[in-house]
């Protein structure tokens, strides 16, 4: 009985961690994403260079999902409080 | 049913290799790290062996893949330092490219395994727990080699009461460098086999080229962040 509601908890939970760590790193990606493009429109020649920090930076938000999405993965397969 | 699917999604379980009572290792992680390693030593042991004047196709790409290797720790490190620090960086680089495009490439699933099942070699957590771990030593010990002693003034600074946030630093760095690393390669791979659970054909084939994309960007991301550490204590 016990096992049974920390696994429906785990479940929740694993849901609201993905969700709730794609939200920061998906407005920070658009507003990055955003500022490149202008960039690029401003400064066409330089495109390279921008699409280089740009997909640098985009991997460095990209890891705060990550973050969420190991918590999730370990809540759902390897869950330290179900024995 | 069972055997309808194509591929079925296993999480946690490894091919144990017994060495004694308590040591055991995960066998399929060290079989393709080790076939990795062989397959890059081998490839730019024999692209580098006759060097030429006028380089054939494998001379060129060993150099243009020199050159790039180069230019990343040099961005980070200077001139004065980046000689010392470029084979680490390097290795590093080219062992985390070769494992999560392995995990992709190379039909591994042809191998049949009684246990676990073959898959990309950071896809396990001690692959990139161990190199995240081998790149604070090397920080260590860059920062002990080249500033002595002073190496410790880099905790109060810039001033004292930040010493407890400097010290968590330290702890954080290769923890952050671990689950980055490992999340993106096991949440490539467990899309790529959901995806493949429900459409077997054709579906998966564009996230697999966004993972091959993602993986190599980890690669390129853990090499900069190394060096950047490095480059942080020595400055």
């Amino acid at each position: 009985m016990v096992d049974s509601i920390i696994a429906a908890a785990s479940v929740i939970a694993s849901a609201l961690a993905v969700g709730f760590a794609g939200i920061g790193p998906g407005i920070g990606q658009g507003n990055a994403a955003g500022q490149a493009v202008e960039g690029i429109a401003r400064q066409p020649e330089v495109e390279g260079k921008i699409r280089g920090t740009l997909l640098l930076s985009f991997a460095f938000m990209e890891a705060l999902t990550i973050y969420g999405l190991v918590v999730a993965l370990s809540l759902l397969f390897a869950n330290p409080f179900i024995k | 049913m069972e055997s309808f699917f194509l591929s079925n999604i296993e999480v946690g379980s490894h091919f144990y290799i017994k060495y004694n009572e308590n040591i055991h290792f995960h066998g399929e992680t060290i079989i393709g790290s080790l076939f990795v390693v062989i397959v890059i030593s081998l490839f730019l042991f024999f692209s580098t062996k006759e060097l030429k004047i006028l380089p054939e196709l494998f001379q060129t790409f060993s150099e243009t893949l020199f050159d790039f290797l180069k230019s990343i720790a040099f961005s980070q490190l200077g001139p004065s330092f980046y000689m010392q620090f470029l084979p680490f960086v390097s290795t590093l680089f080219l062992f985390i490219f070769g494992c999560n495009w392995s995990g992709t490439l190379i039909p591994w699933k042809i191998l049949e395994l009684s246990e676990g099942e073959f898959a990309a070699p950071t896809n396990d957590i001690n692959t990139t727990a161990c190199l995240a771990i081998l790149t604070s030593i090397t920080y260590f010990y860059a920062g002990f080699k080249i500033k002595g002693l002073g190496y410790f003034q880099r905790y109060i600074k810039p001033s004292v009461f930040l010493l407890p946030i400097n010290i968590i630093e330290d702890f954080t760095k290769p923890l952050s460098l671990n689950f980055r690393l490992f999340g993106n390669i096991v949440a490539d791979e467990l899309t790529v086999s959901v995806l493949c659970s429900l459409v077997p054909l054709f579906i998966p084939i564009p996230i697999m080229l966004l993972g091959l994309f993602a993986s190599s960007i980890q690669a390129l991301i853990f090499a900069t962040l190394a060096s950047a550490y490095i480059a942080e204590v020595i400055e």
